[in-house]
């Protein structure tokens, strides 16, 4: 019923990031309940669950986004690389420049393609000639497959692309900065298949260098590109465990459902 | 009856018109609602309406046009001996209303029956003492020719009063009767009262837009005027403003456009880089206790009335200034003589113009999406860059149309001006010395003894004019580019 998963579960890789007990609260809403996971470095670890299940919010988690929000309250502990990113010693800033993000909904700035592009990289100071700022931007924008679309028109606002484009566009402005762990909400959900191929090739291909952890409604995508799978449902992690596990041979009947399509 | 009561009697019928209506409704359809197109309150207010709205419009209009008929036809009572200009006729005519007026007055006090007032001979009595012990003063005995023209000024207002009377009433009563027989279980009441609801917002509208053209109209006439009388390039290119009374005055703009420019440079010298911090802090790092207090705090800077602050650059700032910088100084530069100086006013108005600046500001960037702010913490940057690249770029242009609509402000800003910066018209460089504005000379232009018809009074309006289409510039600037930033997110 699903494409096989490209499963490599024969390699054992590094636990990159290990959540233990984090509970997340807005204000009075318990959002996330005492979930525990692991995510291996090098691998596609998919999340998937009904909607307000508490995706978004788990990811958002694992960079520390969340402290944006006034009424965000998380406890447990989240270790990356061993560490706990919220001790207080952890400096968030550094933190999301390791942990890149990609929204729900596409969020280029006011600027020109090539300004949003370089805004990471200028910032850190990845580049250090124009030359190498400009070999960043090209190399960025086509592993977000979109390069041939807007070469011509680097320097016209990225608020005029489409919605599908504009995504792809922030996808390449959080590879551009090179992170280790890429967290993407749901980037496909304004694209076309064939976009949506070519982002799928993107993730593959990061996979090779690093983890990535990706939120997504469509249970063939999570198939497709992912080794891991998370399951959520209202705010419980239900099941954890191998993508080709968790389609063909779910352990939780709520699992069960879902991925037949019997809640949702 | 007076005008006051008969407004009171229309209202009193339109509100017996909603009582009216609603009931006649609802007896239609024997007190079940559900029958009725509209909701039963719905009849109530189209009955009256209808008893309201035509009425009070032909008492408005009437109110309007019915002295302006009079006085025509009781101008032309008046012999063409007693009067060679059109100045003069108008005092005639204003020494009748006068006379008119003070008979009303002597037969409500009884000093005269309705019927003598009505045949008082100039001749035989002395008008103007009896005139005189009602307590309406009269500047020179009473005409013949004026006592008549009074009178019939008199007998016509009385008539008109009196159809007016009637008339309005009438219109009440029948717009009454014929929305009460119009209303009907299936008459859509609930569409007519939206219309009379649509028509109530279009006249609201078109009073504010005819305000304003009615403004511009008033001030053009006598800049006309002026420029009838003073050549238009000395007025704009002139470096010397010295009006004097008698005559031969110099009336050149330069000197006071400087003066207003160079306060407004400096009061937003102050206010843009102090507003905009604020306004930065208050909606990026302020939490939410610390905004819920600072910001109302910094907008009742906003509600001082800006005599306030003249007295405040008066007594407090021009002083401190020339402890700094006057004679005897601490810092004995001897740059200023006195406690009025452009940096004086400068200071104050860029204080007053803080919240103003700050709270427009706030609402711009506080409608940059959070998603943007997001996006750029998501990469790695800290709060200050996320807002020095994303958010005020983001926010720019509404910023820009936010300062310009403070620097209109400060265009027109007048009270500081008189009390911070003094009166004496200067082309100067230094911030520290007396100088005035625009705005000031045409207050001291239009007060005291002037004659309205030379050009030192009339300039004020040519004055006033060109303030005007320069501010009206700028504000069309602002907001075309804030509307320009409005378009980004949506
Ligand atoms: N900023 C917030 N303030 C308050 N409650 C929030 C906030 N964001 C999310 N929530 C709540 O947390 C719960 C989880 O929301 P979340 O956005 O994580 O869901 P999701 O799984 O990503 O859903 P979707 O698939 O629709 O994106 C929801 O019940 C939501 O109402
Ligand atoms: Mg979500």
């Amino acid at each position: 019923m699903y494409d096989s998963p490209k499963s490599d579960s024969t390699v054992k890789h590094a636990i990159k990031i290990a959540a233990n007990k984090v509970q997340v609260f807005y204000g009075d809403t318990h959002a996330i309940k005492d979930v525990d996971v692991q995510i291996e470095d090098k691998t596609v670890t998919a999340f998937i669950g009904p909607s307000g299940c508490g995706k978004s919010t788990f990811l958002r988690t694992l960079n520390r986004m969340n402290d944006t929000i006034d009424i965000c309250r998380v406890e447990g502990e989240i270790l990356l690389d061993g560490e706990n990113i919220y001790d207080k010693r952890v400096d968030p800033v550094q933190l999301r420049a390791k942990v890149g993000m990609v929204f729900q909904k596409p969020n280029p700035f006011p600027k020109s393609i090539y300004d949003n592009i370089a805004y990471g990289p200028r910032i850190h100071g990845l580049a250090k000639t124009k030359a190498d700022l400009d070999e960043i931007v090209e190399k960025s924008l086509r592993r977000g497959a979109i390069w041939n679309e807007v070469k011509d028109r680097l320097h016209s606002p990225g608020t005029g692309l489409s919605g599908g484009q504009q995504q792809r566009l922030c996808i390449a402005r959080a590879v551009a900065t090179e992170p280790e762990v890429l967290l993407m909400d749901e980037p496909c959900s304004a694209l076309d298949p064939i976009a949506t191929g070519q982002v799928e090739e993107l993730i593959d291909e990061l996979r090779e260098s690093y983890s990535v952890v990706i939120v997504t409604h469509s249970m063939q995508q999570a198939a497709r590109v992912s080794q891991k799978t998370a399951f959520f449902h209202l705010g419980n992690l239900v099941e954890f465990g191998e993508t080709s596990q968790i389609f063909t041979n779910p352990k939780d009947p709520r699992t069960e459902s879902y991925i037949t399509g019997r809640i949702g | 009856m007076p005008a006051l009561w008969i407004f009171i009697a229309v209202l009193v019928l339109a509100v017996l018109g909603f009582v009216l209506g609603r009931q006649r409704a609802l007896a239609m359809v024997d007190g079940d609602s559900r029958h009725l197109h509209s909701l039963p309150n719905y009849y109530g207010f189209h009955v009256g309406i209808w008893a309201l709205m035509p009425a009070l419009l032909v008492l408005a209009v009437w109110l309007i046009v019915q002295p302006m008929l009079i006085d025509t036809s009781v101008k032309s009572m008046i012999p063409d001996t007693s009067y060679t200009t059109a100045g003069e006729l108008s005092l005639v005519m204003s020494d009748v209303r006068r006379v008119a007026d003070g008979l009303d007055l002597a037969v409500e006090r009884g000093a005269l029956t309705a019927d003598e007032a009505m045949s008082l001979d100039a001749g035989a009595t002395d008008v103007r003492a009896l005139l005189g012990g009602v307590g309406v003063a009269i500047g020179s005995d009473v005409q013949p020719a004026v006592l008549e023209a009074a009178q019939a000024y008199r007998a016509s207002t009385a008539t008109g009063n009196m159809v007016r009377t009637v008339i309005v009433l009438l219109l009440a009563l029948g717009g009454l009767g014929w929305a009460l027989s119009r209303t009907a279980p299936d008459f859509r009441a609930r569409n007519s009262v939206e219309k009379a609801t649509l028509g109530l917002l279009i006249a609201a509208a078109s009073i504010a837009i005819l305000t304003t053209l009615g403004i511009v109209l008033s001030l053009i006439f006598n800049t006309i005027e002026f420029f009838k009388l003073y050549p238009a390039s000395e007025f704009f290119f002139g470096t010397t403003w010295a009006p004097s009374f008698g005559g031969g005055s110099e009336l050149g703009i330069l000197p006071l456009f400087w003066g207003t420019f160079y306060i407004s440079i400096i009061a937003l010298a102050v206010a843009v880089p102090i507003g905009l911090f604020a306004a930065v802090y208050l909606s990026e790092y302020a939490g939410p206790k610390i905004r819920a207090v600072a910001k109302p705090m910094l907008e009742v800077l906003a509600g001082i009335p800006t005599i306030v602050y003249g007295l405040f650059a008066l007594v407090t700032v021009g002083p401190m200034l020339v402890n700094v910088f006057g004679n005897e100084g601490a810092l004995g530069l001897g740059w200023m003589s006195g406690g009025t100086a452009v940096m004086t006013a400068g200071l104050v108005m860029g204080i007053m113009l803080i919240p103003f600046v700050s709270s427009l500001s706030d609402d711009i960037i506080n409608a940059v999406p959070q998603a943007m702010r997001d996006g750029s913490l998501g990469l790695g940057a800290t709060k200050s860059e996320t807002v020095k690249q994303v958010v005020l770029p983001a926010a720019l242009p509404g910023i820009v149309g936010a300062v310009l609509l403070a620097a209109s402000r400060a265009i027109g800003e007048t009270m500081i001006v008189v009390m911070g910066a003094g009166a004496a018209a200067r082309l100067s460089l230094n911030p520290f010395e007396a100088m005035t504005t625009v705005t000031a000379k045409i207050v001291s232009q239009l007060t005291g003894d002037a004659d309205f018809a030379s050009p030192e009074a009339l300039v004020a309006f040519a004055l006033g004019m060109t303030l005007f289409v320069i501010t009206l510039g700028l504000n069309i600037f602002a907001l075309y580019i804030v509307r320009k930033y409005r378009e980004q997110y949506e």
